[in-house]
């Protein structure tokens, strides 16, 4: 365990009324990075954003910041900390400057800073057209903005967003995504979503939480290399010699499966052209062929799905 | 920290119609007393000139004003109060403030801090009809400064109330009818035992109405301020308290 880490959160519990609500979730986080938090709903992913934000307290488990015990110290780890809760907490009969004004007086930063952090969070993210307009009157993509700007308007090093992109149309959620990235170059990000592509897109450590536990966590760079593997299945109605299929340039590996079928794997090159003409050369009667998905989305199932499933981490990929 | 969340409350009290409607409903009846209380004073003045100590303008015109007005205020802190933290419970912004370096003391201060100040306009703008009595006439101002004390002691333990009514739930009508069944009920509790046999000394202790009387009679009781101050520290404790339990919830 790195002493730099941001976040560092060890064996945290919570319990609501008798159920487990997260259990027994450890895991650290350093500057530069962003960790997709996914899960199905109830999961759990917002009370363990809950608890590390200091709005919720843990049963059990430590969490620091930077360092800082929050419960110990939450003053000082909660100025560290910049948190998006699922619905954005802006005062509607504000205007967006009047409440980013609030907002950056609540977070101690001192009166000369103010102007300039109000206007760095307000371009970032896009405000800067309705700055005079009351929040309640604006639409609710615009409003989740207001609360991504409240959250890193005292530029935080860690910052907390629960599904940041709800409600937001196409665009915004592009234009959401790329000031994630942006900001993951020098804060460390934690987002949660359930939406798998976003993960991909901005994400370069992935979680997965199902019923309280972490059941996967892997950075997206080793899960892509998994996502690589290519593999696709054919079915011959006359089927040939597991060798020909060997021979053809470009496959690693065959399998001979029931009724006919072989799975083959593949390398970069792609074999289907070679094999497509053989098949016809050879009349080998080609009458399936279905690349094989291997996707963030099949190992969220995966794991979310099954009844019984192993909780170590990174097996399941 | 404090002042911030103190200013923010007073300034979203104006935002809102709310605040205007009171101050000018408050005013209008504040003025109606004042003028009747005044009338009052003009029918009895050409006896009152034969007594010897009769009571004066304060006796007259003030006391009255001031026991009345702390009535109205007694409806009226509910709904002022009703909306300070339910209402940003219902709207999910009270994370905005537990995710900011701030404690949960600071929170509670700010909030009764700022409400205080909006009904301590109200008390200004009563204060202004008596001091007007002072072009034409003497007052006893030393009697005067202990109405408003009185006064002024009297809404702030009401706001602590409803402050704490209003962290202990979601919706603002019903932090509204709690705090204002309770505050009756301190105001009314000596009343059980007054009819026949002298109340109980605890009732009476307890009564918000028998520590003000004493002040509005110009009476200074460091027993009388004493028990605002308890009352008002006691309900503040209880709303931090409370929010603290809402980070703990089961």
């Amino acid at each position: 365990m790195s002493s730099e880490a941001l976040i560092r959160v060890e064996h945290l519990t919570r319990y609501y009324s008798g159920t487990c609500a997260v259990n027994d979730v450890s895991f650290e986080l350093a500057r530069g990075e962003v960790l997709g938090f996914l899960g199905p709903n109830g999961a759990g992913k917002s009370t363990t954003m809950q608890v590390i934000s200091g709005n919720l307290a843990p049963s059990a488990g430590k969490i620091s910041i930077n360092g800082i015990d929050l419960l110990d110290q939450p003053k000082a780890a909660k100025a560290e900390i910049g948190y998006l809760p699922e619905q954005p907490p802006v005062y509607r009969e504000l205007s967006v400057d009047e409440y980013l004004d609030y907002c950056a007086r609540l977070n101690r930063i001192a009166r000369k800073h103010r102007a300039r952090a109000i206007d760095t969070a307000r371009e970032r993210c896009g405000l800067g057209e309705v700055r005079s307009r009351l929040i309640g009157n604006l639409s609710k993509g615009y409003q989740q903005r207001v609360g991504i700007a409240q959250a890193i308007i005292h530029t935080p090093s860690l910052v907390i967003l629960d599904e940041p992109t709800v409600g937001l149309d196409p665009i915004q959620i592009r234009e959401i995504r790329g000031l994630i990235r942006e900001l993951g170059e020098d804060h460390g990000i934690i987002l949660s979503t359930h939406i798998l592509p976003e993960v991909q897109a901005t994400c370069n450590r992935v979680q997965i939480i199902h019923r309280g536990k972490l059941v996967f966590s892997d950075s997206t760079e080793c899960l892509e290399k998994d996502l690589n593997v290519t593999a696709f299945t054919v079915r011959f109605q006359q089927a040939p010699d597991i060798t020909a299929l060997q021979q053809i340039a470009g496959v690693d590996r065959v399998e001979a499966l029931a009724d006919g079928r072989f799975r083959i794997q593949h390398s970069a090159s792609n074999p289907v052209d070679d094999l497509l003409e053989q098949a016809v050369s050879k009349h080998w009667r080609l009458s399936e062929l279905t690349p094989e998905r291997h996707t963030l989305e099949q190992i969220f199932i995966e794991l979310t799905c099954s009844e019984e499933h192993a909780v170590t981490h990174g097996d399941a990929a | 920290m404090i002042f911030t969340i103190a200013g923010r409350e007073l300034r979203s009290l104006f935002l809102s119609p709310l605040a205007w409607a009171i101050l000018g409903v408050v005013q209008f009846i504040y003025a109606y007393l004042f003028l009747s209380q005044v009338e009052t004073f003009m029918a009895l003045q050409s006896r009152l000139a034969t007594l010897d100590g009769a009571p004066g303008v304060v006796d007259i015109v003030v006391a009255p004003l001031f026991a009345n007005a702390a009535v109205l205020l007694l409806l009226i802190t509910p709904l002022i109060t009703m909306r300070v933290l339910s209402e940003e419970r219902r709207n999910r912004t009270l994370s905005l403030l537990f995710s900011a370096p701030i404690s949960m003391t600071e929170i509670i201060v700010g909030k009764y801090l700022g409400v205080l100040s909006f009904i301590l306009i109200l008390i200004g703008m009563l204060a202004l009809m008596p001091l007007s009595l002072l072009v034409g006439t003497d007052l006893d101002l030393g009697k005067l400064a202990a109405g408003l004390l009185g006064l002024t002691l009297v809404v702030s333990a009401f706001t602590a109330i409803g402050i704490f009514m209003s962290s202990l739930t979601e919706q603002p009508t019903v932090a509204a009818i709690t705090t204002f069944g309770l505050l009756l009920l301190l105001w009314i509790i000596d009343w059980a035992g007054s009819s026949g046999a002298p109340a109980s000394g605890l009732l009476a202790y307890l009564s918000v109405l028998h520590h003000y009387e004493s002040l509005l009679k110009g009476l200074f009781s460091s027993v009388d301020v004493i028990y605002y101050l308890l009352i008002t520290i006691l309900f503040l404790g209880f709303s931090i308290r409370r929010l603290d339990a809402d980070r703990l919830q089961h």
